[in-house]
């Protein structure tokens, strides 16, 4: 099943071609790893999944993207629906300057949950599937930027998830992370695929045969290469890909 | 060579604070032993000098000025960082406007409030016509400090809050507005110790009358004005210094509540 249909797409900022036609089916249920050299164009593509690029001027698209057969970019398409039903995690840690509690109630919140013991039930189902409620459990009301680096990365997972998103978008979630913390959020990741529809841009080439169903390679806003993630790193198609996955540029 | 900068650092540190301390003890000394009860007689008369409705016109200027510049401050910066587009021609008028009435000195602001609001709108010199000739003085200071606030919050937690669905109005007001809170607060207290300090831009403005203005359209006169009067006048220095200590007391209070409410709201928001 597909969940996201992508069909020739074109992405510019001003007059920068940042993404350059490109057409893809993103599976449901199934972590979808974006690779590809720095500036490459896999934030752009992850962020226009959730409208994210709304936020930039001057940023226009071109082309369809259809989550579960309807255009997200269609006039009448509510932007926070969109966000609730397509969650992210950022590349750093952002969580809000406020209590763990506070932070994953916000978007329930958000969306007019008011009951305090509905939000206590919502608090701790996402704690516990990001992997964190056992460390936090007791420290609900502790400031969240009080806490390490990982597990501030969980609690913003914990947050995303928070909201009963349909898919998740995570930008390189890992890559400010230390060893320890990258494998229980890989874990995690794997765990929440049974759940969710995952979308992930990595650096890391092993990140992505270690945690990822299927593989785009992307160069200069181009999808160069896109199939199940052991045929592209065993048997690429494109020159371009084998030269990128065995180390020989970016 | 390091010796010398040491010495000329800490000499430089001895007279800062050797004038300011000999300033405030000279004023206590000559104040202090002048405060007497009838200074703070409810109406002022040629034989008491009271300063009492000093100390009231000094508050209803303040809270009549923050009433009107807060909101419109406050409101201003807001649009320009989070509203407008970035670089548009309104932003940058309305920048440049404001970083060049903040610093023009207030005795300017004082002739435009009595050319426009005192002769032209036929305001007199009345509590009104002081009002928003302060107000428009402080302005600049609110605009800057919580245009500096939001420009230091930092873009990942605005876009974490519209990454989960929030609106803008929600994002500004749960996420942005709290953690801007200290940097508003202290253009606002500075803009208070600028109205209370404030003489030049009043006294064709507000006036000197003696008593408690009983209408926006009466005169009046703040501690500061009132000090500046006494002296000028040269008939009641002791009085003067005594008007300084008070002057001095307010300027304190102001401060130290400002610092509790700020630390209070910045711990509120840290949710300690
Ligand atoms: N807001 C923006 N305005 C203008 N150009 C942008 C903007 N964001 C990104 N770009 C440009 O678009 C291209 C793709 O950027 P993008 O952030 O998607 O790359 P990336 O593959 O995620 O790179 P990295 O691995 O460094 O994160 C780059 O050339 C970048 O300079
Ligand atoms: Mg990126």
């Amino acid at each position: 099943m597909n969940k996201f249909v992508i069909k020739n797409m074109n992405l510019y900022y001003d007059d920068f071609h940042a993404l350059k036609n490109i057409n893809m089916n993103i599976h449901e249920k199934k972590i979808t790893a974006l690779i590809g050299p720095s500036g490459c164009g896999k934030s752009t593509l992850l962020k226009s999944l959730n409208r994210m690029n709304d936020l930039v001027e001057k940023c226009t698209i071109k082309g369809d993207i259809l989550l579960d057969s309807e255009d997200i970019y269609a006039e009448n398409s509510d932007v926070n629906l969109l966000r609730k039903r397509v969650g992210m995690v950022f590349q750093k840690p952002n969580p809000f300057p406020m209590s763990i509690y506070d932070n994953i109630a916000y978007g329930p919140r958000t969306h007019g949950v008011k009951n305090k013991s509905k939000l206590d039930e919502i608090v701790e189902k996402s704690l516990k599937s990001a992997a964190i409620w056992d460390e936090v459990k007791n420290d609900l009301k502790k400031n969240a930027l009080r806490i390490s680096g990982g597990q501030q990365q969980r609690i913003c997972i914990a947050r995303a998830l928070a909201i009963e998103p349909e898919v998740l978008l995570m930008d390189e979630p890992t890559s400010a992370l230390d060893p320890i913390s990258t494998t229980k959020i890989e874990e995690l990741i794997q765990e929440l695929k049974k759940d969710y529809t995952i979308v992930i841009v990595t650096h890391n080439m092993q990140q992505a045969t270690r945690i990822s169903d299927k593989t785009a390679f992307l160069l200069n806003g181009e999808l160069i290469e896109y199939d199940k993630t052991v045929n592209i790193f065993s048997v690429p198609k494109d020159k371009r890909t084998e030269d990128y996955i065995t180390g020989r540029f970016g | 060579m390091s010796k010398v900068i040491r010495f000329a650092v800490k000499l430089s540190a001895i007279i800062t604070f050797g004038v300011l301390f000999f300033m405030i003890g000279h004023i206590l000394i000559r104040g202090i032993p002048n405060l007497t009860p009838s200074l703070f007689g409810l109406k002022y008369t040629t034989k008491n000098i009271s300063l009492f409705p000093a100390i009231i016109t000094t508050l209803m200027l303040v809270v009549l000025t923050l009433l009107v510049a807060t909101p419109i401050g406050v409101f201003t910066g807001f649009y320009l960082i989070e509203y407008a587009k970035k670089g548009s021609k309104l932003v940058e008028i309305i920048r440049i406007t404001t970083e060049t009435l903040s610093g023009i000195p207030s005795i300017v602001y004082g002739l435009f409030g009595m050319l426009f609001f005192v002769i032209y709108l036929d305001f007199q010199y009345s509590l009104l016509a002081g009002t928003l000739t302060v107000v428009i003085m402080v302005l600049p200071l609110i605009i800057r400090s919580t245009e500096e606030a939001l420009m230091s919050v930092d873009d990942s937690l605005r876009e974490a809050s519209f990454g989960l669905g929030a609106g803008k109005l929600r994002t500004i007001f749960k996420i942005v507005l709290p953690v801007t809170m200290p940097g508003i607060l202290s253009g606002i207290i500075l803009s208070v110790s600028r109205i209370v300090g404030e003489t030049a831009a009043l006294i064709f403005t507000l006036g000197t009358a003696t008593k408690i203005p009983n209408s926006f359209f009466s005169s009046g006169r703040t501690l500061a004005l009132h000090m500046y009067v006494l002296s000028t006048e040269g008939m009641h220095v002791d009085e003067s210094y005594a008007t300084g200590v008070i002057l001095l007391l307010v300027i304190l209070i102001i401060n130290v509540l400002s610092t509790l409410l700020s630390n209070k709201l910045t711990k509120e928001n840290r949710n300690e």
